[in-house]
């Protein structure tokens, strides 16, 4: 029998739908497979195994009485930690969150379940999605199924490793500034960041209002793409959602694989995000897959936005002042941790102080006490009110760049993965972890990134980030397919066949003999 | 500090002038809250209509409630504002746990509305003119309710008690400019402005505007400019004044106290005061400065309000008579003196006055009624007149007295069984059999009685004492049980008297 874990979603749907496997069989595997390897790999903070194999055996039964299911229906998925969903506890990777299970579904997952999938667990995420790494959760890091001492990426390194190392053949992600794509580029999996509004935010734990967005994250192109058109479209429980009608980006990823799909195409290479502070790995992967796309007959041009040098700076007001603000209702009094003074009086102020600082790690007080300094009276204007004008200023190279061009490219992270620790003590090297991706969240923009190769240095792997026109996400999976053809075609295979196969933690009974 | 706790009115007024300002708070009508689907009414156990959103859970997400957009701007219409082409929330930050998202959802530099003007007119007939600064819309906190100690405050309580019903509800903050030259009248100012404004949002329908349910909340901004000088003294601000008269008092006491401590060479502290409604008296709540930093930026997770013109013109034509334009018709209409005229609007009755008039019911005896008698009722029972009785039942009880079936007397006792329930006039006066003896039968047998018993008094009415008759009247009103009339009775007596000489 195939090993169900290795095939995709779209492959998993179809023989769900002709009656090969049952969403028992498959949500098994899954399970099983996340047994034996994920105490090493701990890309899930929760595992909700009994509960998704009686949701697959509902599912099973439903197929059973003929009804007609969706494509995705049956098929496993893993969910970032950062949504809430009603069965199982919604921490956002903070101790101030442990064991918080909501009322409520957040829209997405309302979705996904509407459509049938199979909700397996919950993946590990830097505290409140701040991080490149998921070294910031308050439960530990992730490791990178690629080489167990480095870093999945962050914050969504959960949701990567987790579709990387096979545990689930999709996940859910948030990117506020490369949360789902840098994790995608360093796992060698695709993730997309979807235009802003264009997937609900109802029930994702905010960090950031104006920048957060919901979106995919898988092994292919084309699941990415199934998986987005389950959770997009309008919610009027969130006002920032787009009412637009989307088109099925199924169609537009099955659309790339069509011969010439590339040919005439204009593809722009930003100047900014290129050469100098790349890895050397990473520059040739990328240059290798430009030629091969001009090959394909794509039009290659360079284009360049010059504010982009500003976005990492601007990022780094307007995250922080949002999230000062959307964290503050951690205060003890309605659910989450309650931490009482240890000495003196309680008082309601220091009953909220002694929470938050037992509650939050680190890096989520840097951002909090950043934040609440850039939005002080006497400060506003010169931080938070520049870097708004910074990100009008991206948003223009951006419209600029794109009356010349279809679509543009660059590596989607300056390096491969990086070691636990190496940036720990540097949050500016690790906030510089994220120039690539920045830009597109500043501007709203959709973004995807998909594997590019392994870098010849240290055999990891590379992304190639693709942007495209606010409410274009449909040119991204039509480009993305097409590019994840191009290139698996030229190496004879998928990239994460090659990922080194990972040791199942074996179970041994007592030496000394059991009872 | 003990010595003088308060200064003279007058005295105060002598060497310091006063200035206002009011912040009033209208809690909007909405089926439901301001930024979610919950239910907007209270009263249903606590926290039960909550979700989400209102109870600020992460992953929580506000959606604006049109309808809420729609009262706001007919209220900035009604108040003479413009209404903003884009308007936009904004997050005004602090931590109290009354707010379950520790910020507020209000709006700070793109109000819906302002630039507005409200001119009101005092007992004396002057005519003044209050500013309005702007008119924003924002969501009320939940209720708080301290358990043990002494005060019933935060300070010095067991624990606490928060109900989220509240949390989330509409409001419209209506800040008026400041207000100069009130001088004695600046606490009368107080009370016509926020009275006006609570008409305003009644005629509009967007509030319930009961003061004492908290609908239309006041705070009193004042500060003392010494004589000869143009430098603005130091204001304090008295939170939460819930009655007219109580918005009166507050001016009054905050001038008399901060004379007295500004005189004695003290300083103002710039402060937020609680009202006390007992005492009468304000006592420091927390020191608030200009430096008070709410940290607000823009909500990112609401967009910008863009009313059309179109929209806004066409809720400009739904606008009520302005009420003071109103009141003015009215008591021309009416013929109403200022003083029975103030008599009806004070008791907040002009609705159901016109109504009654409306019904067929002549002014002077609409007021009468009104003003009187369900007054009375409405008091013992503790609740609003107007939800007593409907003007149309009162207009058919003034047509019976006004008929002759009823007296005066008598129709009290209808108006208590209609009250009670009993049903319309009419059919009290049946059911009870309440109506006046008008056949001369009966009451010409029980004269001749009364009569027949007291020969004295027969004497003396032959005699010419014709207010000898008085006796005579009350004994045979007594027999009929009231149900006679005592005019008729009196003709009677006297045709009996001379007949039976």
């Amino acid at each position: 029998m195939t090993d169900l874990i290795k095939l995709s979603a779209a492959d998993l749907g179809g023989l769900l739908a002709n009656g090969s496997v049952s969403s028992v069989e498959v949500t098994r595997a899954h399970l099983d497979h996340i047994a034996a390897v994920d105490t090493d790999l701990h890309a899930f903070l929760h595992v909700a195994a009994d509960a998704a194999l009686a949701t697959a055996d509902r599912v099973d039964a439903r197929r059973a009485a003929g009804e007609q299911l969706g494509l995705l229906a049956g098929v496993p998925i893993a969910i970032k930690d950062v949504l809430a969903t009603r069965d199982m506890p919604s921490t956002a990777g903070s101790k101030i969150l442990e064991g918080w299970i909501p009322p409520y579904d957040a829209t997405v997952v309302k979705r996904l379940r509407d459509a049938h999938l199979i909700p397996l667990g919950k993946t590990n995420m830097d505290e409140f999605a701040m991080g490149s790494s998921t070294e910031h959760s308050a439960y530990g890091p992730t490791r990178n199924p690629w080489d167990q001492e480095r870093i999945p990426g962050g914050s969504g390194g959960g949701s990567a490793a987790a579709v990387a190392a096979f545990e689930a053949p999709l996940a859910l992600g948030s990117d506020t500034g490369g949360s789902i794509r840098q994790p995608a580029a360093v796992t060698g999996s695709v993730g997309v960041k979807p235009t802003y509004g264009g997937v609900s935010r109802y029930g994702a734990i905010a960090l950031a209002s104006s920048l957060d967005q919901v979106g995919p994250v898988s092994r292919t192109v084309y699941d990415a793409a199934l998986l987005h058109d389950v959770i997009g479209g309008h919610d009027p429980l969130d006002s920032t959602s787009l009412t637009d009608p989307w088109p099925s980006m199924a169609a537009a990823a099955r659309a790339g694989l069509a011969d010439g799909a590339l040919t005439g195409l204009r593809i722009g290479v930003v100047k900014e995000l290129n050469g100098e502070g790349f890895q050397a790995g990473v520059t040739q992967r990328f240059t290798e897959t430009l030629a091969l796309l001009a090959a394909a007959g794509a039009e290659i041009s360079e284009v360049s936005a010059p504010n982009f040098e500003y976005s990492v700076a601007a990022y780094y007001l307007i995250l922080p002042a949002e999230a000062s603000s959307n964290l503050a209702r951690f205060d003890s009094v309605r659910f989450g941790l309650r931490e009482n003074p240890t000495d003196g009086p309680v008082t309601i102020e220091r009953v909220m102080a002694a929470t938050r600082d037992a509650g939050f790690g680190p890096e989520v007080k840097r951002r909090i006490i950043l934040g609440t300094y850039a939005l002080s009276t006497g400060y506003y204007d010169a931080y938070y009110g520049s870097a708004q004008k910074v990100r009008t200023l991206i948003q223009r190279d951006f419209d600029a760049a794109f009356e010349k061009v279809d679509l543009l490219v660059s590596p989607s992270a300056p390096t491969t993965a990086f070691k636990f620790g190496e940036k720990l003590a540097d949050p500016m090297a690790m906030y510089l972890n994220d120039i690539t991706t920045i830009p597109a969240n500043l501007a709203g923009i959709p973004g995807m990134s998909l594997p590019m190769g392994l870098a010849p240095e240290d055999g990891l792997p590379v992304g190639l980030q693709v942007m495209a026109p606010a409410k274009q996400d449909a040119r991204l999976y039509t480009f993305g397919a097409a590019v994840e053809q191009l290139l698996e075609a030229h190496w004879g295979h998928t990239l994460l066949s090659r990922a080194p196969a990972l040791a199942p933690v074996e179970m041994f009974a007592s030496e000394e003999g059991v009872i | 500090m003990k010595k003088a706790e308060l200064m003279d009115f007058d005295k105060a007024l002598e060497l310091y002038e006063p200035v206002l300002g009011f912040e009033v708070h209208v809690e909007l009508n909405t089926k439901t809250k301001m930024f979610c689907g919950c239910a907007n009414e209270f009263g249903q156990g606590a926290n039960t209509n909550t979700c989400p959103t209102c109870l600020g859970l992460p992953g929580g997400l506000p959606q604006v409630n049109r309808k809420a957009i729609e009262s706001s701007i007919r209220l900035g219409l009604a108040l003479g504002c413009d209404i903003a082409e884009a308007s936009r929330f904004a997050r005004k930050n602090y931590f109290y746990p009354d707010t379950a998202k520790n910020f507020q959802t209000s709006q700070y530099d793109e109000p819906i509305a302002f630039n507005g003007s409200l001119t009101i007119e005092l007992e004396s007939g002057r005519q003044v003119t209050v500013e309005i600064e702007r008119a924003h819309m924002e969501d009320d906190a939940g209720k708080l309710t301290h358990k043990g100690g002494a005060t019933g405050r935060i300070q010095g309580a067991d624990y606490s008690l928060v109900d989220y019903n509240r949390g989330g509800v509409p409001l419209v903050e209506i800040v008026t400019q400041m207000i100069e030259g009130g001088e004695a009248d600046s606490p009368e100012i107080g009370k016509t402005y926020v009275a006006a404004i609570r008409e305003i949002v009644k005629a509009l329908g967007v509030s319930n505007a009961r003061m004492e349910e908290g609908n239309v909340r006041c705070d009193a901004n004042v500060s003392l400019r010494p004589r000869g000088s143009n430098i603005l003294g130091t204001r304090t601000e008295t939170k939460n004044v819930n009655s007219l008269r109580s918005v009166e008092r507050a001016v009054r006491y905050e001038i008399q106290r901060q004379a007295a401590l500004l005189s004695a060479g003290g300083t103002i502290t710039q402060e937020t005061r609680h009202w006390h409604e007992d005492t009468g008296r304000t006592s420091a709540g927390r020191p608030k400065s200009d430096a008070d930093d709410y940290r607000y930026f823009p909500e990112p997770d609401l967009v910008p309000v863009a009313p059309s013109r179109e929209w806004v013109e066409e809720l400009r034509a739904t606008l009520p008579e302005p009420p003071a334009a109103r009141r003015k018709r009215l008591q021309a209409d009416w013929g109403f003196a200022n003083l029975e005229f103030q008599d009806v609007v004070n008791s907040d009755l002009l609705d159901a006055v016109e109504a009654t008039i409306a019904a067929g019911a002549s002014a002077q005896a609409a007021r009468k009624w009104w003003t009187g008698e369900v007054a009375r009722l409405a008091n013992v029972a503790g609740v609003a007149a107007d939800s007593l009785v409907q003007p149309h039942q009162v207009a058919a009880l003034i047509e019976l007295v006004e008929a002759g079936t009823l007296t005066d007397r008598l129709a009290r006792q209808v108006l208590e069984g209609v009250i009670a329930g009993e049903g319309t006039p009419l059919e009290v006066v049946d059911s009870r059999g309440l109506a006046v003896v008008s056949d001369d039968g009966p009451l010409i047998a029980a004269i001749d009685e009364a009569l027949a018993s007291q020969p004295d008094v027969l004497a003396k009415i032959r005699d010419g004492k014709v207010q000898a008759a008085g006796a005579v009247i009350g004994a045979v009103m007594k027999a009929m049980r009231g149900q006679a009339d005592a005019a008729r009775v009196r003709e009677l007596v006297l045709e009996r008297a001379g007949s039976a000489e």
